[in-house]
């Protein structure tokens, strides 16, 4: 079945072919026609058989063979009349399946039979039919596909199938369908807590065992290493959902202004709110796991401050699953107030069945915090930023004399709770690096993948421990891995590269005595001070943790090799973003910036946009924003200055919702074409400053 | 007894045959076979009363007289006409030591082979000629499926992986050195597929000439395998005899060798529907095979005639030409070839050889046990090698053990037989080896008085060994086919398999056939028995 070659065809067989395919069309026009007219008599059920004898894939001959055994049925009452005509259905499927034993049609029909219920379902013949099929293709997902119905259907215990998995998998352990099943039927033993497997620990040490008898033996075999990967996800994330940041966080102090004084004193204890002057607070939680049900009661929010009578929550997310990790909500404040006054706002997150994570399991570890808004209504308000165009720093943050540090502990994040049993965690997944250290194999690049995600694994637990030390010993050896595993492999170069990018990341802000050297606050002359952070010329080809960069107003990510920067839709505070000198190459890629409402200042010079006449991230992202279509009044607007809508489609559905005032585009193919300015223009009345220059 | 049997002799017609073969051991029969098949025609006589000759299983009950038969049985034929020069024959025993303990009970029950412990693979030659001549027939195998070998090794049995799947359900090993041995498994196979022409593996993947000439104990050590390992893939799978780790070893095993062995055992796993393991084994026993063979003589004419002993032979003058042999009966049969087996001792044409160097002769130490459980749990049929060295210092040679079941026909059910033998040099030391197997393996035959001992014990009675009901240890010479004025087969050897008797009876064949004909031997090769090269 599998890693057969393809043969040449000769005349003879195209000549035979083209008969067959006369025959075929024949048929089906029969069978057609005895669909219209409803025609259910012997002789046309027959043409049906015949023509899905040939073709199991024509898939109206099955309804129409539903309809007709439905229509039969009805005149039968003799129990043994409507076994019979079962068996015959049953035997037709069977025809077919050994025409294709891949067949959709054919195993839908086989399942629509037996939901119907009309008799008994003899499971000796139906597991009998499996064992036949599973043995001539032992990694048949259809056929796998019917056992795990037939089991559900003929209520055959969990046990007794994941020791089939098993007798499959001693017979041949290059079974992805067999390793598949088996996480399954695990998943489902441990959630019921079937006798035997009360304790997940010991399940999966047994597992872990297992499979890697399999993986150092066939160390370049995929399907173990997937069974691998599943057992360490299981074994290195928190079996429910954790929220691991918030925006704001605990004991913030949020303020709409800032006096100057006291900024100049360096005794700055709250942190300034830009979109506060729009009296909008934007609210983000930020997950471990994409979760869904985040609404008002579910998220508890308790102020004096009147935020209307709706707080809805969005994700933050790509895709439309409804799942994300990252959620947010603008708090619209209502108050009056006439002089400066602090609100306190107190969140709370208990226990809850809303919130959900994809596997089901529920929130379950309630937090609580509070965080302080202060209100001033003077003159402050008339503070514009975009007087000049924001110049960005071109040395290092050090040996910059306007830099001052950031007072941390404002910004402080909601750590996740430490697992009871994460020493188990932390100890299985020692184990497991020390093994895979030790296999020969080291060239292999299922191995050095594996060992540098168990060490992610590890150094993810080491955080909740605080051991920042330890946490960085093992991103760098994570960082070796995967520098090793772009020379080695290099087919998936980029992946490893979006891998090694995250772990840099990681590497470079999780403790704050290294990610301090990023972080300054900028204190412009004539402007409000800014929580300023750089992570330039790191090779970066992707972003991560943005849980941690959610205090952040000013984030300069140039000159990296970035071609996606989803993630920064987290950052809701981001005022002033440069990603200039990257490998951006198109709109879509920069769809996570429209979910950033207070944005005003974008660099995005000297990228590669608009220089690929094929837009691959169309093909990468989940849900491009090619699929939506509520900006068509943008489309016509454009249109009636005359700019190519086909040609500009996602520069418009990127520019629409942005509300910049400073947009840097130079040195991208897209900035040169006919148009473009005017485009730009059109749909950004609020823009000021366009490539350095003052658009009046 | 003799008296009448010799009044029984009938007269054999005609009087002239261009074959007489004498004896039906396994080589004789299939040279009967080829030649019958070929139109030659054939006279097949034997001395005894049954099919097999050295290569026949006897009922149990039998066993002694056929280890040490009465050596008055050959009664002396006054001459008759002598027109020719007569050389009388005698027949050697080539069994010695033979030492039996204990009582079996039902002994007509059991079926002995006299070649175990010995086995076919489903790819050997011998298989192949079975199909070809149609021999297959009239014998029935059956899978010897007790999933792989088991290895002695510092005192305990380990299985020896065989396959991907045996490496990966195996708990002995450790996953490193899993990793080492399924990669030697991808390189050997890599080489087979390679190496064989119509396979679709690469040039590139065959092992070097370099490598391939090394002691294949030497590449497996370079491959990182411990000393466990190398033992198991040695002598478990490439079947070495001898000591390989000694610098003055009698057969070092090439790489070459090795693999090819590997490669045997790996195109017999699979190859017949219903037999899952490399190995197969003839029901009731392998004096099945030579009377296959002898059968497929038959159909094609050829003259069988049991009991019927020679008593010499008729030379020329100068006795340089064996023109005939005169039978017990005595009657004188002309012959252009005549085929002896080797339990025939010409007095005058090996008299240089004979006695007085008999310890240069390779020998064969055998042993035969009977038992009432299996050594290994769940396994009925088990193959079970000693490397050299595991049972004392002083063990030069590997020891084989095959234990068969009822399931084959040779027992009767509950019971099972157990085949040992090693290749030896001196009598003491081969049977010294092979007790010592049956001890390592074997409780000391039990009495069953203590039955208050066996309870205390009975804890742990899953862990006990079987005890031994009945045992036979003996040691056997082996003789390889000679081509003088008459042709010799050879004996039974150390062997596991058929694979270097074939190839001897191929030898004789070729002779044979040379000097019947006086054409090259390759184009009178009758295509449907011998047409493997």
């Amino acid at each position: 079945m599998h890693g057969r070659p393809r043969r040449a065809a000769k005349p003879e067989d195209e000549e035979a072919s083209s008969a067959k395919a006369a025959k075929l069309r024949d048929l089906q026009a029969q069978v057609l026609q005895n669909q219209h007219s409803g025609t259910y008599t012997k002789e046309a059920i027959g043409l049906s058989f015949k023509l899905l004898e040939i073709n199991p894939e024509a898939y109206t001959a099955w309804n129409y063979r539903k309809l007709a055994f439905q229509h039969n049925i009805k005149e039968l009452s003799e129990p043994e009349a409507i076994k019979s005509a079962i068996d015959d259905e049953l035997r037709v499927v069977e025809v077919a399946l050994r025409q294709n034993p891949k067949s959709y049609g054919a195993w839908y029909h086989r399942k629509w039979l037996l939901n119907q219920k009309l008799a008994p379902v003899d499971s000796k013949r139906e597991f009998g039919l499996l064992d036949k099929l599973l043995k001539v293709d032992a990694r048949n997902f259809h056929g796998w596909n019917y056992r795990r119905f037939l089991a559900r259907f003929m209520g055959v215990p969990d046990e007794e199938e994941l020791n089939y998995t098993m007798d499959k998998i001693s017979d041949n352990f290059s079974n992805y369908s067999a390793w598949h099943n088996r996480s399954i039927l695990l998943s489902n033993l441990l959630i019921k807590q079937n006798k035997g497997f009360e304790s997940k620990q010991k399940i999966f040490s047994q597992e872990f065992e297992l499979v890697t008898q399999a993986l150092f033996i066939g160390p370049s075999d995929q399907s173990g290493w997937f069974y691998h990967l599943w057992l360490l996800a299981q074994t290195s994330t928190p079996d429910n959902p954790q929220l691991i940041a918030s925006w704001p966080c605990s004991g913030a102090k949020l303020s709409s202004s800032l006096v100057k004084e006291k900024v100049e004193q360096n005794t700055l204890s709250s942190i300034w709110c830009h979109s506060l002057q729009e009296r909008t607070v934007p609210m983000v939680l930020y997950f471990n796991e994409p979760v869904k049900g985040l609404n008002q009661s579910s998220v508890k929010l308790k102020s004096d401050l009147d935020f209307g009578k709706d707080i809805h929550w969005r994700a933050l997310s790509m895709t439309d699953s409804g799942y994300s990790s990252c959620w947010t909500t603008y708090l619209q404040i209502a108050n009056e107030c006439s002089s400066s006054q602090q609100y306190s706002v107190e969140v709370s997150i208990p226990c809850s069945d809303d919130i959900v994570s994809r596997s089901g399991s529920n929130y379950n570890c309630p937090v609580h915090f509070t965080f302080t808004i202060e209100l001033i209504s003077d003159d402050a308000q008339d503070i514009d930023l975009f007087d000049k165009p924001v110049a960005y720093f071109s040395e290092p943050l050090e040996s910059h004399g306007n830099c001052e540090p950031i007072p941390f502990d404002l910004l402080k994040i909601t750590g996740a709770l430490v697992e009871e049993d994460s020493n188990w965690h932390f100890e299985r997944l020692s184990e497991e690096i020390d093994l895979f250290r030790e296999l020969p194999d080291d060239n292999c690049k299922f191995v050095k993948l594996t060992l540098a995600r168990l060490l992610l694994a590890c150094a993810a637990i080491k955080s909740c421990g605080r051991s920042p030390h330890e946490r960085k010993r093992y991103c760098e050896e994570a960082l070796g891995h995967f520098s090793d595993l772009i020379r080695l492999d290099p087919s998936h170069k980029q992946y490893y590269e979006d891998e090694r990018s995250l772990v840099l990341m990681d590497k470079l802000t999780c403790d704050m005595e290294t990610f301090v050297k990023h972080c300054s606050v900028q204190v412009q002359p004539n402007s409000i001070p800014l929580n300023h952070v750089q992570l330039c010329k790191l090779s970066l080809t992707h972003v991560g943790f943005a849980e941690r960069l959610m205090w952040v107003q000013v984030l300069d990510l140039s000159h990296n090799s970035l071609r996606s920067i989803e993630g920064l839709e987290a950052l809701q505070q981001l005022v002033s973003l440069n990603i200039s000198n990257n490998h951006i190459s198109s709109f879509t890629a920069l769809e996570p910036l429209t979910k950033i409402m207070f944005l005003k200042v974008l660099d995005l010079s000297s990228n590669e946009i608009g220089a690929h006449s094929m837009d691959t991230t169309r093909y990468i992202c989940s849900s491009p924003f090619s699929h939506k279509i509520e900006a068509h009044e943008a489309f016509e607007e454009c249109q009636k200055k005359n700019i190519n809508v086909e040609e500009y489609w996602d520069a418009i559905l990127f520019f629409k919702p942005l509300k910049l005032g400073q947009l840097d585009i130079k040195g991208n193919a897209v900035a040169s074409k006919e148009n473009f300015r005017t485009l730009v223009m059109t749909l950004i009345p609020s823009l000021k400053w366009l490539n350095g220059e003052c658009v009046n | 007894m003799a008296e009448d049997q010799a009044h029984d002799y009938p007269t054999i017609e005609p009087t002239s045959f261009d074959v007489v073969i004498c004896g039906t051991g396994l080589p004789e029969s299939v040279l009967a076979a080829a030649c019958a098949a070929a139109g030659k025609t054939v006279l097949h006589i034997d001395p005894n009363p049954f099919y097999g000759s050295l290569y026949s299983s006897v009922p149990l009950p039998s066993l002694p007289s056929f280890l040490s038969p009465d050596p008055s049985s050959v009664p002396l034929v006054p001459s008759g006409d002598d027109s020719h020069t007569v050389v009388d024959l005698h027949r050697r025993n080539i069994y010695s030591e033979v030492e039996i303990w204990g009582a079996a009970p039902e002994p007509r029950r059991f079926t002995v082979d006299m070649v175990g412990p010995r086995v076919l693979y489903c790819r050997d030659e011998a298989v192949d000629l079975l199909l070809r001549s149609g021999g297959s027939h009239h014998v029935e195998f059956k899978s010897v499926d007790g999933g792989s070998s088991l290895l002695y090794w510092e005192g305990q049995l380990y299985p020896v992986p065989d396959s991907r799947q045996a490496i990966f359900k195996n708990t002995t090993l450790n996953r490193t050195e899993k990793t080492f041995l399924f990669k030697l498994f991808k390189l050997v196979m890599a080489h087979i597929a390679a190496a064989d022409e119509d396979g679709e593996g690469e040039a590139s993947d065959k092992i070097s000439n370099e490598d391939l000439d090394l002691p294949f104990i030497e590449y497996l050590k370079k491959h990182e395998l411990p000393p466990k390992m190398i033992a198991g893939v040695v002598y478990a799978i490439a079947m070495a005899d001898y000591d390989q780790n000694t610098d003055c070893c009698e057969k070092l095993l090439t790489t070459r060798e090795g693999i090819k062995t590997i490669a045997l055992y790996s195109s017999s796993t699979g190859r017949f529907a219903n037999a899952p393991g490399a190995f197969i084994y003839p029901m009731y026993g392998h004096g099945e095979l030579p009377q296959a063979f002898c059968r497929c003589a038959a159909v094609k004419g050829a003259l069988y005639v049991l009991r019927m002993p020679v008593s010499a032979l008729l030379m020329d003058e100068e006795r340089k030409t064996c023109l005939g042999a005169r039978l017990t009966s005595g009657q004188d049969i002309l012959c252009q070839q005549l085929i002896l087996d080797p339990s025939y001792k010409v007095p005058i044409l090996d008299a240089p050889s004979d006695g007085s160097d008999s310890n240069l002769l390779r020998k064969v130490a055998r042993g035969i046990c009977i038992i009432s459980k299996s050594v290994k749990q769940d396994s009925s049929i088990l193959l079970i090698v000693f490397p050299p060295k595991s049972l004392e210092e002083q063990q030069t040679a590997a020891i084989r053990v095959l234990q068969l079941s009822s399931n084959l026909a040779v027992c009767p059910p509950g019971m099972f037989m157990v085949y040992l033998s090693t290749p030896c040099a001196d009598t003491s030391t081969g049977k010294q080896s092979i007790k010592k197997a049956i001890d390592a393996l074997f409780a000391p035959q039990a009495s069953d008085s203590l039955e208050g001992h066996l309870e205390e014990t009975s804890k742990n009675n899953e862990d006990l060994k079987p005890a031994v009901i009945w045992s036979c240890v003996y040691v056997q010479e082996i003789m390889e086919g000679t081509a003088s004025s008459f042709l010799s087969c050879p004996t039974p050897d150390e062997l596991l398999d058929y694979r270097s008797i074939l190839d001897s009876s191929k030898k004789v064949l070729h002779c044979m056939l040379h000097f019947l004909l006086n054409v090259p031997a390759s184009k009178v090769l009758p295509q449907e028995i011998f047409s493997c090269r």
